[in-house]
């Protein structure tokens, strides 16, 4: 038997405002939306709101629509819906991480504003009650200790979530609204390299959903990659998403990364693959990206498998993705 | 603490009752309802034997609020047979001696029935990787993979 979940008053407001003044109300609330992650972690003791804020019923959070300059995607819009919809046909890392996050179930419930929101992970964390109490609790809750890290000051728990370096690659915003008004960040702004405090959302704040730039050049790819536990359903180990843009001087590769920090990572190439090189210089362009991922990343011993595996697993990933792309964006264009 | 009205249809029979705010849709079958069918396993989504659908989408019903079941149509494994019938699935589990223990069994007949009804021709693959959410302590799974990919072959012939 796990343990119950603790009490607590569940309200249901009916659209955005009523749910923010509700927020305002319960200075101690927090809101769920699939709850695939909150719920867990309650029944783990982690965290006893007095009040939860069901954001199920708000119709206007489950919207997908076209901008005029984009797509918005609205944050209750779940995993599976958004896996199969047919608008993120030119968002291939976005369907790809969609399709990835967990397992069916999982992705049924959970919600892209959920995923965007996920709490940090660590093997000291992510744990019963009973097993932190027995270990004094760590540094991200309750305790005084990183066991991760134990001199250093900051908590080291991993961002894990699928979505947001896929967004990332794509220039994503993130919209956020409060009762006093809403407000628009690049989502990288979005995360902070705390593992305790990894988002710069309010507590009275919700995410409202992205927006994505337009993507309908058929020369623009992009995929998302990840190593996990249990394949199928895990959390990344490690993540990778990969955008490739054709320019002037040939291609220009945008990566992003999860797993790997207490905040998603993302990196833009600074030189792009030269259109006409040969071979060999090819091969020198992606040993460059292989050794800057590896560099770019600082994964801790937040999880049964070794960092340094994890920086050289990630690094190997972003260079498949990026000669994959690469060589499909030749083919493309040599087709067409 | 006072509990909510719920007003759902479970396994077509409109079905009302309370709750507490902190019962999961898990803990309202098993204990209110006495709908036992759903096991728990794991309590946080691992182990897929809580699977129920709702509103026609497979969950883990460990993970969801009773009082998120408002207005929700929702089957679990009691609704699998017609009549005295069983459904394809749970004959070919038995035929095929799929189960052992049979904790994880309702799960994975709820979660393989939701893959057959949107998929009525999977591959082996599919099949192995739709149910990588439902753990299985004793058949190494072989047998269950089987089961799934002959019922869904028996189900296509009766179509």
């Amino acid at each position: 038997m796990s343990a119950p979940l603790p009490e607590f008053t569940l309200l249901h407001p009916h659209d955005v405002d009523a749910a923010l003044a509700a927020a305002k109300a319960h200075p101690e609330a927090r809101f769920v939306a699939g709850g695939t992650d909150l719920l867990v972690n309650m029944r783990h003791g982690i965290g006893a709101p007095d009040t939860l804020i069901s954001l199920s019923r708000i119709k206007a959070l489950r919207r997908i629509s076209a901008t005029d300059d984009g797509l918005f995607i609205g944050a209750g819009v779940t995993l599976a819906e958004l896996a199969r919809h047919p608008v993120l046909r030119h968002y291939e890392a976005i369907r790809d991480a969609a399709c990835v996050v967990a397992g069916p179930s999982h992705r049924n419930a959970a919600t892209l504003g959920g995923n965007l929101c996920l709490d940090t992970r660590c093997l000291y964390y992510n744990q019963s009650d009973w097993w932190r109490h027995s270990n004094g609790y760590c540094l991200k809750y309750r305790g005084e200790i990183c066991h991760v890290a134990p001199r250093g000051k900051r908590c080291r728990a991993a961002f894990c979530g699928d979505m947001a370096p896929a967004l990332m690659v794509h220039g994503a915003r993130i919209e956020l609204a409060t009762a006093d008004g809403t407000r628009h960040l690049p989502l990288e702004a979005f995360y902070l390299e705390d593992g305790a405090a990894h988002l710069v959302l309010a507590p009275d704040e919700i995410v409202t959903g992205v927006y994505l730039p337009p993507n309908d050049a058929d020369s623009a790819r992009s995929a998302y990659t990840k190593i996990r536990i249990r394949q199928a359903i895990d959390f990344p180990l490690a993540g990778v998403a990969l955008a490739c843009d054709p320019v002037a001087e040939g291609l220009r590769f945008r990566l992003a990364f999860t797993g790997t920090n207490a905040r998603p990572v993302l990196v833009d190439l600074p030189e792009a693959l030269d259109s006409g090189a040969n071979d060999a210089t090819r091969d020198d362009y992606f040993n460059g990206l292989e050794k800057l991922v590896q560099r770019s990343v600082s994964p801790q011993r937040t999880t049964t498998t070794q960092p340094h595996y994890r920086r050289l697993a990630v690094a190997a990933m972003a260079r498949r993705l990026a000669v994959g792309l690469a060589a499909g964006s030749a083919a493309g264009s040599a087709a067409g | 603490m006072s509990k909510t009205h719920v007003t759902t249809t479970i396994n077509g029979t409109r079905t009302e009752f309370l709750c507490e705010a902190n019962e999961t849709l898990l803990t309202v079958l098993r204990d209110r309802l006495h709908l036992t069918g759903a096991k728990e396993g794991c309590g946080s989504g691992d182990c897929g034997a809580c699977s129920v659908t709702l509103n026609g989408r497979l969950v883990a019903s460990c993970l969801v609020l009773g009082v998120e079941a408002e207005g929700a149509e929702i089957t679990t494994v009691e609704g699998m047979a017609e009549g005295g019938e069983l459904h394809p699935l749970q004959q070919k589990f038995l035929d095929l001696a799929a189960l052992q223990c049979g904790v994880c069994t309702p799960g994975i007949l709820v979660a393989a029935k939701a893959l057959l009804e949107k998929n009525p021709d999977p591959s082996e693959q599919e099949v192995r990787y739709w149910l990588a959410g439902n753990l299985c302590r004793c058949t190494g799974y072989d047998k269950i993979i089987k089961a799934v990919l002959a019922a869904a072959a028996d189900l296509r012939g009766a179509a």
